[in-house]
């Protein structure tokens, strides 16, 4: 069915308020609703079911729902990314794991050629209803091969919804958007954020919470500089707004929520009132998400606001190391947010 | 004629190359298909129609993709007719099919019709998938596609069988790749997971000696096809014979309805053409060996003498269906080589399913384009 539109911004009442709830909870309650409200939906992956997930993810869901909903599957991407894609085309709503989005490298064919173009393929004849979900980027100490952000390689393909929800009310919500959502989404979580507990309001507790695919939010004000971001490193620009707010900077950020397809209406609007674009991201600098924006602020109607060329706050060009030095040094920190933000503002 | 009496065949499942009637190769499984079946008049002139139908609609795909008039890859089934018909003929529409490119047999079988193929390759809006396709990606209901990737349809229907155990509905899903794409890893993880789960799906190696331009013995260890899925009971029959293929097709359904899981079929069969409009098909083998092929194991060839030598069907009659046959392909070729391209405000439609309308760029930052589901 089509995305509901989520959230009424009400003030929330005394009686049953907001509550504390890590992404890994939000995700997990989304994936149970869902569950319970569509009998089609199950979930598939490595040790989703009798282990709870490899990161607790799904625990408690195959004791409620049983081996027929919850998979365990050998150790077989390509295979079983291949059969959740046919459960999908043969009228089923798969969630299918990945333990990292690294893994679903052996299964990349499935994803794109099989899910992704199929609708377009059969001129609307098979839809693709499935969600491929699980950590995206890097975690900590897991080194090169564990280590990748896929945000701009599946964004890069048309027939994809590509999602990377920041904090818990993104992960339920964008969630259970995903999988209520016909067509195929890749849902981009990180291991990092698994733990960490945020307020979810009162009306991201219902079980008809949605946050529709495809817009931004704009999580902090400002009228200095955008900051663009997902994932976990919209923490990282909130933390640097809080410092140069007490500097006199005030920056304006903006949680993507969505990479395909992205929101640039609400990054233009912004840039329109800042005159200035820093975009965050830990993927790769080349080709990557804070590119396509450069690109599209460019060929749209926010250029001419621009005050100085858009700075792009970006992994390093490497693959990942061990070392912790090297691995702090090999993603954007708070600092280097900072300096950027600083450099872009000629401050 | 005897309209009402039904033929009963001996020996079905003899091997084409092994002509003495040998048994039907198994693998891990007690018995086999059934050697004594019946073919009523009816059964016999509706497979003829349809192979028939089928060799007469690559041969004008031929004619058309040198005329320029079809393009880009054209994998043509002629020969291999008594593989799909057969399995059809065993199954039921509302179960499932899937297949890799050589597909346009299998759209026809399951509901396409010859215009829509034959315009889904011309490339016009009147095509089974209104000309978004092309040769490898035409589908319709119960049947899915058309895959242009060697192997990745094999776990797909894997994925539809286990919808089918899932809503308990009975179908099954029949799985068919070639003895080329019996090399993919996928496929043996495939193997593993459908056994693992009892999945109701029927695996089918259309073994037709060659993938592309290297043979099977060039290609693997082991050209037992019908063993490589190991625990999964397997089968080897005649591809070339309508009946072969029926009945071991009808041995392997009852296997996967009854829950007893997945079970895989080698079909032994052959392409007269190469592996595709780009190959001549003579390069890794001889002309010959077509010719002995096209002479001894014709399928239509051997239906054909079947009816006739049993008195099921007379010359003028078969006659009849054969230019019946030609005028629908002259008539699609026609509708084919007339209907217009897609329109040009389609190109991005399509994207997603059940979506709001959105914006596509274009080829340059000026281009918006539209996009509806």
């Amino acid at each position: 069915g089509k995305a509901v539109v989520g959230l009424a911004s009400r003030k929330h009442q005394r009686t049953s308020g907001p509550v504390e709830v890590t992404v890994r909870d939000a995700l997990n309650q989304a994936m149970d609703e869902e569950l319970e409200r569509d009998e089609r939906v199950f979930l598939m992956g490595e040790e989703v079911a009798q282990y709870d997930g490899a990161y607790k993810v799904s625990r408690g869901l195959w004791k409620k729902y049983g081996d027929k909903r919850i998979i365990d599957t050998p150790i077989s991407e390509m295979g079983f990314a291949g059969i959740a894609v046919g459960a999908a085309m043969a009228g089923l709503r798969p969630i299918c794991e990945f333990m990292t989005f690294n893994f679903s490298m052996q299964a990349i064919d499935q994803v794109i050629n099989s899910a992704a173009k199929t609708y377009y393929m059969s001129a609307g004849l098979q839809p693709v209803p499935i969600v491929f979900r699980g950590p995206n980027g890097a975690s900590a100490g897991v080194a090169a091969q564990h280590s990748q952000c896929f945000a701009a390689w599946y964004a890069h393909c048309p027939g994809l919804k590509v999602v990377s929800p920041w904090n818990s009310e993104d992960a339920k919500g964008l969630l259970k958007s995903a999988i209520r959502d016909d067509n195929p989404v890749v849902f981009l979580e990180n291991e990092l954020m698994y733990g960490v507990p945020f307020e979810m309001s009162e009306d991201s507790q219902s079980k008809d919470f949605t946050i529709p695919i495809g817009k931004a939010k704009i999580e902090r004000q400002g009228n200095h500089v955008t900051l663009v971001s997902h994932s976990r490193f919209v923490g990282h620009c909130l933390d640097a707004a809080a410092v140069l707010a007490k500097e006199g900077i005030e920056c304006e950020v903006i949680n993507l929520r969505t990479i395909r397809p992205m929101d640039v209406e609400s990054i233009e609007t912004s840039v329109m009132k800042t005159n200035h674009l820093v975009t965050v991201e830990g993927g790769w600098p080349q080709f990557g998400v804070g590119a396509e924006i450069c690109a599209r602020v460019m060929e749209g109607s926010a250029f001419n606001f621009l005050d100085a060329p858009v700075t792009r706050v970006t992994g390093v060009d490497i693959p990942m190391p061990y070392a912790k030095i090297l691995e702090d040094h090999s993603l954007p920190q708070v600092k280097d947010i900072i300096f950027s933000v600083k450099k872009t503002l000629n401050v | 004629l005897r309209s009402l009496v039904s033929l009963v065949v001996s020996s079905v499942c003899s091997g084409f190359i092994e002509p003495d009637g040998a048994k039907c190769d198994l693998h891990k499984l007690e018995e086999g298909p059934a050697t004594q079946v019946v073919m009523t008049r009816d059964e016999g002139l509706q497979y003829y129609r349809v192979m028939q139908t089928m060799r007469r609609m690559e041969l004008k795909a031929d004619q058309l993709y040198k005329q320029k008039i079809i393009r880009g890859f054209c994998h043509l089934y002629d020969g291999q007719e008594a593989c799909a018909v057969g399995i059809e003929a065993s199954i039921n529409l509302t179960d499932h099919l899937i297949t890799a490119y050589r597909a346009h047999g299998y759209t026809y079988t399951r509901g396409g019709t010859v215009k829509e193929i034959m315009a889904e390759l011309t490339g016009r809006r009147g095509g089974i998938a209104k000309g978004k396709g092309g040769s490898m990606h035409m589908y319709c209901k119960h049947f899915y596609g058309g895959n242009g990737i060697v192997g990745a349809q094999v776990p797909l229907g894997a994925g539809v069988a286990l919808a089918c155990k899932y809503q308990g509905n009975n179908e099954l899903c029949v799985c068919l790749y070639g003895d080329g794409a019996a090399n993919q890893g996928q496929i043996f993880e495939t193997y593993n997971m459908a056994a693992l789960w009892k999945l109701p799906v029927i695996f089918i190696c259309e073994n037709n000696r060659y993938g592309m331009g290297t043979s099977v013995e060039r290609a693997a260890a082991s050209t037992d096809y019908y063993k490589r899925g190991e625990f999964i009971p397997g089968l080897r029959v005649d591809g070339m014979d309508v009946l072969c293929v029926r009945e071991a097709a009808r041995f392997a359904a009852d296997h996967c309805r009854s829950g007893k899981g997945p079970i895989l079929m080698e079909l032994q069969t052959y392409r007269y053409h190469g592996h595709s409009m780009s190959d001549p098909g003579v390069s890794y083998r001889t002309r010959e060996e077509i010719q002995e092929v096209r002479s001894k194991s014709d399928p239509i060839s051997m239906l054909k003498d079947r009816l006739l030598s049993n008195n099921m069907a007379s010359v003028e009659e078969l006659k009849e269906i054969d230019v019946e046959v030609r005028k629908e392909i002259e008539d699609a070729a026609q509708y084919a080589t007339t209907d217009p391209e897609p329109p040009l405000e389609e190109l991005c439609n399509h994207i997603f399913s059940n979506n709001p309308p959105l914006e596509v760029r274009g080829t340059n930052p000026w281009a918006k384009l539209k996009s509806v589901s």
